[in-house]
């Protein structure tokens, strides 16, 4: 998204207003809400642990959904081939797939809006550099560069020693893979607010400059971070399922929704679709209500839109 | 200084500058694999004895200092020796250019499939904005990013190979060789097995493509020129496509290029779901086994097929900007 025309950056009040004017976004919200408290209370909703392998019985596997014939109450989405509970694992991975995206976010977020900032505000050489390599990093991709990190790690480490600390390593790599559309819409932002009035102002009754970015200018440049946030959400929890699918992610001990649909891909040709596809469909669910409250807050946050001129590519 | 010049040194530039690339890339993948695993211990095994290692050590130079290293992996890459893979016991170069094929052929499917599609789509999606086509255009893309490439896959098999039983799941099937090159366009087996992995990796990247260019086109429609087309009382069909779109194209290209680095991501993707016999499938199974002189040169590989697309595309843009015409472009 590039950012040329002056605007104003504050979240509006009509936020709501244009929620209400788009009944689709409340739908949106509602699922979210229940998608995410789902997720922060799998131990209290979930039947089963499915991390406690001793509870496990091989003579549960691959049992279908109990609305299909052969099907039991006690597993409402069916068993995948260790014979546990789909629904706890689905409620535990949708769990680590949340956990993954929200804190490699705020590594992006960090990096992305300390750097945008800092080449915004500064300018000169810094901010020479700082561009130089986010325009870099987004041509090669931020998701391949995410698989050769993860490749390289894993040859390194060996399968093992990442799946123990997979979390971790996933967070860092794909924070450090998406900083720079942060960077890019800080630094643009920065530009724009740079010269406004009210930044000339409290330099001359005498603020440094840290106290200005950081008192004066974030807050006014918070509706633009909170699209990319959103949008850079979509994208961490998608690169995590991609990556986990490759198998390069979470190991099948501790599943994600991309370690479940890849465990589960081998049985679609015995019939036992519910293990790769009830998880599939829950991360489908999850990546089309982001992706869509990212292009809601874009309608409504951004002026440009407002006037029908053309969106920023992509 | 002349047009024709003025492009001639461009492009020698651009020549040189991805040269440079190249060279960067080869010392990062020098530096991976100096620094990964031990080829000592790969070749010999666990029973042999320390002044085997060491004889071995010497024999393949590795006792030498890293300058003395880096210089012979360069020297052995110009003659395009980039080291022998564990797994096949083959050089590393001989086993990626087997598997090209395959996936350049994918990628190919899949490209031609956008084309088809994405042009016609992202110019409706553009010229009436507020159509119901359009806002169906946009909402199906806004699905088509939130479904991930693999699920995209798992949903075609499990539709037309495994409940429907028409198509295969798997694997290349039966392939032509011409000149040592094998095709999959040529025989009926081979297509059958094309398709829904080329429909699969167009899934992801049409959305992208659609997006891309309505939002250039409306960029271009928005401009003087077009009023001034208009008010001349051209047809709407010639406006959008011999001024519109003419313009469109130079951020198209610039734009689609930045999506060649997401390509190679989901053809990855797309190869491990069909087991696509392709480099993405091959580097999944270097990364699995430790393979590292296979793993870095397909790192190599793939930064250079980046360089030339790029290149490509940078020399694509010459020739598609207007404004450069080959005789007056100093004006």
């Amino acid at each position: 998204m590039s950012r040329t025309a002056a605007g104003t950056y504050a979240l509006p009040r009509s936020l709501t207003g244009s929620i209400k004017r788009h009944p689709g976004m409340g739908l949106v919200i509602a699922v979210l809400t229940v998608i995410a408290l789902a997720a922060a209370f799998a131990p209290v909703i979930a039947p089963q642990d499915p991390y406690d392998l001793a509870s496990l019985d091989v003579l549960d596997s691959e049992i279908p959904p109990s609305w299909l014939p052969g099907g039991e109450a006690r597993f409402p989405l069916g068993t995948d081939a260790q014979g546990r509970d789909l629904f706890s694992t689905v409620l535990y991975g949708l769990r680590i797939s949340l956990i993954i995206g929200i804190l490699a976010v705020t590594i992006q977020a960090a990096i992305g809006i300390t750097l945008g900032a800092l080449a915004g505000y500064l300018g000169g050489r810094l901010d020479t550099l700082i561009t130089r390599i986010a325009d870099i990093q987004l041509a090669l991709s931020t998701l391949m560069l995410a698989i050769v990190a993860l490749a390289l790690v894993r040859a390194a480490l060996g399968g093992q020693t990442l799946g123990a600390s997979a979390v971790p390593v996933l967070v860092i790599v794909i924070g450090l893979a998406e900083w720079p559309f942060f960077a890019r819409t800080a630094r643009a932002a920065m530009l724009v607010e740079k010269q406004k009035d009210y930044v000339r102002a409290s330099r001359a009754l005498g603020a440094t400059g840290t106290t200005i970015v950081l008192r004066h200018i974030l807050p006014n440049i918070g509706a633009p971070l909170i699209i990319v946030a959103t949008i850079g959400m979509a994208n961490a929890i998608m690169a995590e399922a991609a990556l986990s699918f490759l198998g390069l992610g979470m190991p099948p001990t501790q599943p994600s929704l991309g370690t479940l649909i890849r465990s589960g891909y081998d049985l679609i040709f015995a019939g036992a679709w519910w293990v790769t596809l009830i998880p599939g469909a829950v991360l489908v669910v999850l990546l089309l209500c982001v992706n869509l409250l990212g292009d809601g807050l874009r309608d409504a946050l951004d002026p440009r839109l407002k006037r029908g001129a053309g969106e920023g590519a992509l | 200084m002349d047009a024709a010049r003025h492009a001639a040194v461009f492009v020698i530039q651009r020549l040189l500058q991805a040269l440079g690339v190249m060279l960067v890339i080869l010392v990062i993948a020098f530096a991976i694999r100096s620094s990964l695993g031990d080829p000592v211990r790969e070749l010999t095994g666990q029973a042999a004895s320390e002044s085997e290692r060491t004889a071995l050590r010497h024999e393949l130079g590795l006792d030498r200092s890293w300058p003395a290293q880096l210089l012979d992996y360069l020297k052995g890459a110009a003659q395009g020796d980039l080291g022998t893979s564990y797994i096949y016991k083959r050089p590393t170069v001989a086993v990626i250019l087997d598997k090209f094929p395959a996936s350049f052929e994918l990628v190919l499917a899949a490209s031609l499939i956008v084309a088809v599609l994405a042009l016609p789509g992202g110019i409706a999606a553009a010229v009436r904005p507020r159509s119901w086509t359009a806002k169906l255009i946009l909402s199906v893309s806004v699905l088509g990013v939130s479904v991930p490439v693999f699920l995209t896959g798992i949903l075609l098999i499990s539709l037309f190979s495994v409940l429907l039983g028409w198509l295969p799941a798997f694997g290349r099937g039966e392939v032509v060789s011409i000149g040592g090159w094998e095709t999959s366009f040529l025989s009926l087996d081979g297509l059958a097995h094309l398709l829904l992995p080329a429909l699969t990796l167009s899934s992801i990247m049409l959305p992208l493509f659609v997006r891309l260019i309505r939002s250039a086109m409306l960029d271009e429609l928005g401009r003087d020129y077009i009023r001034t087309a208009r008010a001349k009382g051209l047809k709407p069909p010639r406006i959008w496509l011999r001024h519109g779109l003419r313009n469109a194209m130079l951020p198209i290209v610039a734009q689609g290029a930045l999506q060649f680095g997401n390509l190679l991501a989901f053809t990855i993707l797309t190869e491990t779901v069909f087991q696509w016999p392709g480099m993405g499938f091959l580097f999944l199974e270097a990364v699995t086994r430790a393979d590292i002189p296979l793993i870095t040169t397909y790192l190599v590989a793939v930064g250079a097929i980046f360089v030339i697309a790029n290149t490509i595309a940078d020399l694509l843009s010459l020739a598609l900007d207007p404004r450069v015409t080959f005789s007056e472009a100093d004006a």
